[in-house]
């Protein structure tokens, strides 16, 4: 069997309006893109350590995606973040320790111990947390979209799967509400190229982001590895939602760089189709062209490295200083007593810094002092 | 007071909630044009408007993953199941994701399902199913089913201003059946909390839904001295109530339409024979369906939904022991 390559989308030309993003956008995408790798290579020598009980998954090579994604969004809108995003959360503003410590099962971990891997969403930072079962939380998106929708409020929801999660019942459930309703909800896809081991000719036979016509909504193929190229798709997508307009799926080719999980060796992948990805690695590619295109030095390159180096080890000092939760946790809080509104996330972009964003969140603070 | 039957006191109870909060919606299929498959929305879609009263496609994983999604971001949605046996289809959204959502990250998610359950009209094997024990083993969901018109009111205005996702099990055979004076206007009644249908000294049965009705008549026509208690709420179950009855009378049968094995039925009993086992004068009995799906032809439904006959013939002997 020959394995889709994504090789028609590489290279794919981007519709970016440059003005978009300045010149610290640039250095925010690459700092987060950096705080990802770096804070999961900290995570899964935690767990070769032992210091992670279960499993590690990561999102090794899909750095551009949540990073660009999230990067589009408002302080008001809201996601849910899936198992390959852990930069969404980043830019959302959660730290890295909090990233760290819920691996780790303490109680400073997002969820408190309550759950574990990336299975978390802040609260605080307007994210609802993913569950195991795929693609559910496309339909949870949904719901907040609806409300957002029958408020009248120009606000979105937007949500990440993989591919795998398509070929499962939920995801038509999902993709024909939103359609119907013309909700203001932006579907991120990330086609890694497997689900587990299965290889996309397994999976479907017609690709996801063709089925998206089916549903009354438009699809959008991108360079997934092209951080801008995903921002440029998913902003769009998010105006056209915010304006009432629906609606969009986001495909963005990538590979999951990495095994499913921690034990998967990944023998099933063949060793030509690796090399070709780890030729576009999402991070290295943006900073050469960073130094290329738009006029950075070398050295503000290193020191963003530098400095999300320093940071992340930090951060881990703080996650590995953390307690383990009280047992007698283990019984509370099955019930709500009250209901309370999501909270407004980071939203660093500079699209976003008008006088209504919200104050500085101390995790920016806390970057800017590392 | 005015009567209503069981259905029209759901439906005021809607309304009533829907006039009162704004983010109270419905959400569920043909529920709005055509007033849903039992009329409990008919004129709603008038009265409210189409968005709050709203026609979804057929894709219960959607209405619930869809009223998450709302009740996470500030709405109070209630969702109809055509019938209750179609929560299966969206059981996943349900005690996945709804139902965790708060132990795991302190997410309230407000949300009420609504289930049209309950057999006795040759419904058969997929539209008369009593599904509560289902929701029991998912851990974050309240559980509640009326028996009387005012309590399917009331425990509706309480599911819906409850901040967690509560499962509302109507049962059919009440719909039209069951008339009793309801208060206009607010009115709740608190989860939780069972009630004394009838006082009595010898026995009690201890029943929920359609069977408090059976265990009234049971009682009415034995003229024995048995007391009811009627539990209204299954999740959470009120013990106290269940323990000061079993307590009284001494002799315990606890009556429900469902099946049997791992029931609400067998959580009472494990509840009384843990905590009220010096006050037993008798084995606890359970009057429940056998353990088979619900036949559609009606001398085989019969034959497996309790009948009027059973609760009398169960007291009986409870008594006679
Ligand atoms: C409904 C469901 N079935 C099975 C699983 C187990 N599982 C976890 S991740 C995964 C593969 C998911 O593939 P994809 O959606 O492409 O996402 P990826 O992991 O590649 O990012 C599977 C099968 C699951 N999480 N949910
Ligand atoms: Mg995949």
């Amino acid at each position: 069997m020959t394995l889709s390559d994504a090789s028609a989308v590489m290279g794919a030309a981007v519709p970016l309006d440059p003005a978009l993003l300045t010149r610290a956008d640039r250095a925010e995408l690459l700092r987060y893109m950096t705080m990802m790798r770096t804070a999961e290579e900290r995570a899964l020598s935690l767990y070769k350590q032992g210091k992670v009980p279960g499993s590690f998954y990561d999102g090794r090579g899909q750095e551009a995606i949540s990073v660009g994604a999230a990067f589009a969004l408002s302080p008001r809108d809201r996601l849910c973040i899936l198992h390959r995003d852990l930069g969404a959360h980043f830019v959302r503003g959660v730290t890295p320790d909090r990233y760290l410590a819920n691996y780790m099962g303490r109680a400073d971990g997002v969820t408190g111990g309550k759950d574990g891997n990336l299975h978390f969403g802040d609260r605080a930072r307007g994210c609802v947390g993913m569950v195991s079962m795929l693609p559910d939380m496309a339909l949870v998106a949904n719901g907040m979209a609806l409300a957002m929708k029958m408020r009248g409020e120009a606000r979105v929801a937007l949500t990440f799967f993989g591919e795998g999660s398509t070929a499962n019942g939920q995801w038509h459930e999902a993709m024909n509400f939103a359609g119907v309703q013309r909700l203001p909800v932006v579907f991120v896809l990330e086609n890694n190229r497997f689900a587990y081991s299965t290889p996309n000719e397994l999976e479907f036979a017609a690709d996801p982001v063709e089925r998206a016509e089916g549903y009354g909504l438009p699809g959008a193929e991108v360079d997934g590895n092209d951080v801008e190229a995903v921002f440029a798709a998913v902003h769009a997508a998010v105006e056209r939602a915010r304006e009432g307009g629906g609606p969009t799926l986001v495909e963005c080719q990538t590979m999951r760089m990495h095994g499913h999980g921690a034990h998967d060796d990944m023998g099933y992948v063949p060793a030509e189709l690796l090399a070709k990805w780890e030729a576009r690695d999402p991070i290295q590619s943006y900073a050469a062209r960073l130094l290329e295109e738009f006029d950075f030095a070398d050295e503000e390159v290193e020191r963003i490295t530098e400095e999300v180096r320093a940071y992340v080890a930090e951060c881990a000092e703080r996650a590995l200083a953390s307690p383990m939760p009280d047992p007698a946790l283990a019984r509370e809080g099955v019930f709500a007593d009250r209901w309370e509104p999501l909270g407004d996330g980071a939203a660093p972009w500079s699209g976003w810094a008008e006088p209504t964003a919200p104050q500085p969140i101390d995790n920016r603070v806390e970057r800017r002092a590392a | 007071m005015p009567e209503l039957t069981y259905l029209e006191a759901i439906s005021d109870g809607l309304r009533t909630e829907m006039r009162r909060d704004e983010s109270v919606f419905c959400l569920g299929e043909d529920i709005g044009a055509f007033g849903g498959a039992f009329k409990v929305t008919a004129g709603f879609a008038a009265e409210f408007g189409p968005e709050r009263v709203l026609d979804t496609p057929l894709a219960e994983n959607a209405i619930i993953g869809a009223a998450t999604g709302a009740a996470i971001e500030g709405m109070r949605p209630v969702c109809e199941m055509q019938f209750a046996d179609f929560i299966a289809c969206g059981f996943d959204q349900l005690v996945n994701v709804a139902a965790k959502l708060h132990y795991r990250q302190g997410q309230s998610v407000p949300l009420v399902v609504r289930l049209p359950s309950g057999g006795g009209f040759s419904g058969g094997p997929f539209h008369s199913q009593n599904p509560e024990a289902w929701f029991l083993q998912a851990p974050g969901l309240k559980v509640v089913a009326p028996a009387t018109a005012a309590d399917a009111k009331g425990l509706l205005a309480s599911a819906i201003r409850d901040p967690n996702p509560v499962c509302f099990l109507e049962h059919k055979g009440l719909y039209r059946h069951v008339r009793d004076e309801v208060p206009a206007g607010e009115y709740t009644v608190p989860l939780g909390k069972a009630r004394v249908a009838r006082e009595g000294g010898e026995l009690t049965v201890i029943a929920y839904g359609s069977a408090v009705p059976s265990a009234l008549a049971a009682a009415e026509a034995l003229e024995e001295d048995i007391e009811v208690l009627d539990l209204r709420s299954l999740w959470p179950l009120d013990a106290e109530a269940i323990l000061a009855t079993a307590r009284k009378t001494g002799k315990v049968l606890i009556a429900h339409e469902a099946t049997r094995a791992c029931g609400v039925g067998a959580e009472v009993a494990a509840l009384i024979g843990a905590e009220a086992f010096e006050d037993l004068d008798a084995p606890i009995r359970r009057l429940t369906a056998p353990d088979v799906p619900i036949p559609f032809s009606p001398t085989l439904e019969a034959a497996v939904l309790p009948q009027l006959d059973d609760v009398k013939e169960a007291c009986g002997e409870l008594l006679a022991y």
